[in-house]
């Protein structure tokens, strides 16, 4: 009898293992003291970072730059975990996240393409072509920081499936300004030109190795943007880690469960929405940034709305709420298709069929599985690790009596 | 400053075009009715905006064209058909009830595969959302890649070759505006269409019970009403309304056969659906014609390139003034 319950609970937990694949590691991980914390991190970035250098046969993708698309990762990463603070977090559904997107590229392509009126960068301008691209970063944050605030402020007070398709608006209203103020942004033509970080010129790359002429080998420009934009992507997640184990991520968790009561306990909903909406607002600038440094060219077909569904299906795959499990999806969306590029099954390119795909995995993970891959782990938030040891002892106390 | 330039306030186009910026503006406005009553019956029932609708209508689309090519035996050619009155409108009744038969079933398909299995599951609001988009990326995808190879000539990257079945000519004027053949079909089936609707919603037993779901769901069930037959219903209707206003489309738009043609539509009919109250079903047939009728003046006063801002400008300043619409929110208590 109490050989079959045994073999039951071994059965039980080995289907559970197998549904929350993220659920071992994170026991191990938790088991870890600080510093072995960042010990295994710096490791893991590290490892991650030499990636294109010595890419594996299995994971490389030969029908395109395997550094390319790993600075793509990065950036659609920076944008899941932006968009992770506010769906995630917050429990608000924002569709227009690529407006946000939008307008962090085109801050530093205005300012820096020489097609722009506004361009600050040349011999008389404002910017050294040097540094051009870099401090236009903090500015092209708070730009969208600020679009964020604006569009939040009215916003927010509404209900949560209204707020989706206002921010549906208002992405689409971004493309249409970006398309139609053709004087300011070119129309459909674009901006050419726009700066990048002047970073080991020599002989050979006589505009350094962020630059496009950087193509060959697997330290190409792609390898080197995506080393850019790791550091940044790390620089987020402490911020946002930070964020979330304040009283700011406590506010969030609490209304994204029921806001009502989140309102009753004293937590001022708007301003925490807003906060919310803001920062992950400025990440998407960032992640923009990047974007318009690395192609080096804008044109509003880039930030068309489908793209907005995209970075969602990232962060619900991954599971809301986990920051290591979007930047999962992350890799998920964007692996997968340049993997698949030039891959054909009856006709079809399979490249070409991943809103197909992630249509799909939408739908069955939302009846299946709802909380995503790697789900967020409901926990103490308040005293956070000094109450667990304080549980664990009772249990511990419990389980010898 | 820099950015005026690309705005113009063109008052007096405003004005001299009026009526006539009224009459294309309400037969823009029959269309988005149509297709928000799918919404709004929807988010009355379910509280789910079926953000898959406008692929719902992009299929009644594809049923039009199919209807007409394969089994009325037209082939699309620049030139229009002259069939004479009768039987064009033969062919368009045909063609529309195709195209409802075609969006309705894909209505009670979604509902079956998708929303049913989430019910059961009793799953949060933002899963429904979420599922809704993954539908709509699905079916917009399925017509993109999957239809040319099932079906020779249909779906793909490029607009289907457009059937001309009738040939907008103006029939007669009203207030110096002419009104074209096109606009007087579009407005006249629009408004049966709604008219049926309202009595079926307002007058019937199924009506009823939609009501009754719609306003207090468990009392409903226990009072006898079958909820999941209702709500199957309630897609259906919705469905065959986005058919009809598909095969309109295809008439004042005949080259906008594509797979992404619903999304943009999909978009502006539930701002429609909002602008006249969300849920009611009476707001969302006003608010579609306002939508529609606002659109117009918007382009006539700043410029064509403006004329879906002003539609994304007016669902967020309705929002912000009147979350509730202008009738008010309620299916059921609109007529209780």
């Amino acid at each position: 009898m109490s050989h079959q319950a045994g073999s039951e609970t071994t059965k039980s937990t080995a289907a559970k293992r197998l549904l929350a694949p993220g659920d071992g590691l994170r026991q191990w991980w938790d088991g870890l003291g600080r510093p072995q914390k960042w010990l295994f991190g710096i490791v893991g970035f590290g490892l991650l970072a030499l990636l294109p250098l010595y890419p594996p046969g299995f994971i490389d993708t030969p029908g395109i730059s395997f550094g390319g698309t790993m600075a793509q990762f990065v950036m659609i990463a920076i944008i899941a975990i932006g968009l992770n603070v506010v769906v995630g977090q917050a429990g608000l559904l924002d569709l227009g996240y690529v407006g946000f997107y939008a307008v962090g590229a085109y801050t530093v392509a205005l300012l820096t393409s020489p097609d722009s009126p506004w361009n600050k960068m040349g011999a008389t301008g404002f910017f050294s072509k040097d540094w051009a691209w870099l401090s236009c970063v903090p500015i092209a944050m708070a730009v969208t920081a600020l679009a964020g605030l604006i569009l939040g402020t009215p916003t927010l007070r509404l209900r949560g499936d209204y707020l989706a398709i206002v921010t549906l608006g208002f992405g689409e209203i971004i493309r249409l300004l970006a398309d139609n103020l053709s004087d300011v942004t070119n129309g459909s033509r674009g901006l050419n030109q726009i700066a990048y970080p002047r970073v080991g010129e020599s002989e050979r790359l006589p505009n350094g190795v962020f630059s496009a002429g950087n193509s060959s080998g697997d330290a190409n420009y792609g390898t080197w943007w995506f080393w850019l934009g790791l550091l940044l992507m790390i620089g987020i997640l402490l911020l946002v880690g930070n964020l979330e184990r304040s009283r700011v991520g406590r506010a969030w968790v609490a209304i994204r469960e029921d806001e009502d009561a989140a309102e009753v306990m004293g937590v001022n909903t708007f301003r925490f929405k807003l906060w919310a909406f803001v920062i992950g607002a400025g990440i998407g600038g960032l992640s923009g940034a990047l974007y318009a440094g690395q192609v080096q060219y804008v044109a509003p077909t880039n930030f068309n709305i489908i793209n907005s569904m995209l970075f969602l299906v990232a962060v619900v795959l991954g599971g809301q709420g986990n920051k290591l499990g979007v930047i999962f999806g992350a890799f998920i969306i964007v692996y997968l298709p340049n993997r698949l590029l030039g891959v054909e099954l009856f006709g079809v390119n399979l490249g070409d069929l991943k809103y197909l795909f992630f249509g799909l995995a939408l739908v069955v993970l939302m009846i299946f599985r709802p909380q995503g891959l790697f789900p967020v782990r409901q926990q103490l938030l308040a005293y956070a690790s000094s109450a667990k040891k304080l549980l664990s002892k009772a249990d511990d106390s419990k389980a010898a009596a | 400053m820099l950015m005026a330039a690309n705005i113009n306030f063109n008052v007096d186009g405003l004005i001299n075009g009026f009526w006539q910026l009224t009459i294309d503006g309400l037969s823009w406005g029959a269309i988005y009715a149509l297709v928000a009553v799918g919404y709004t019956l929807v988010f009355g029932v379910l509280r789910l905006i079926n953000f898959a609708h406008s692929e719902i209508f992009m299929l009644g689309m594809f049923g039009t064209y199919f209807c007409l090519d394969v089994i009325l035996g037209f082939t699309p050619s620049g030139n229009a058909y002259n069939k004479g009155v009768l039987l064009t409108i033969v062919y368009l009744a045909i063609a529309m009830i195709f195209a409802m038969l075609v969006s309705g079933s894909a209505a009670v398909g979604l509902e079956f595969i998708a929303y049913r299995p989430l019910r059961r599951r009793n799953a949060r609001p933002l899963t429904f959302l979420i599922t809704a988009i993954g539908m709509s990326f699905v079916l917009q995808e399925f017509v993109h890649f999957i239809l040319p190879q099932l079906i020779k000539g249909y779906g793909g990257s490029n607009a289907q070759q457009p059937i001309l079945l009738v040939q907008p000519k103006a029939q007669f004027t009203v207030f110096g505006a002419t009104v074209s053949n096109v606009t007087l079909v579009i407005v006249v089936s629009a408004l049966v269409l709604a008219v049926a609707t309202d009595i079926a919603i307002n007058r019937t037993k199924f009506g009823r019970g939609i009501r009754a779901v719609a306003q207090d769901s468990t009392t409903a069930t226990l009072m006898g009403v079958s909820r999941e037959r209702i709500i199957m219903t309630t897609f259906l209707i919705g469905g065959l309304l986005a058919g009809a206003a598909a095969l309109l489309y295809t008439l004042k738009v005949p080259q906008g056969i594509i797979y992404s043609g619903g999304f943009l539509l999909g978009i502006k009919a539930f701002s429609a659906a909002v602008l006249g109250g969300i849920g009611n079903l009476r707001g969302a047939l006003l608010g579609g014609l306002i939508l529609g009728v606002m659109e117009n003046y918007g382009q006539a006063l700043f410029g064509t390139q403006w004329r879906d801002v002003v539609a994304f400008v007016l669902l967020v300043l309705v929002l912000l003034i009147r979350p509730t619409g202008i009738l008010g929110e309620s299916l059921g208590k609109a007529r209780a």
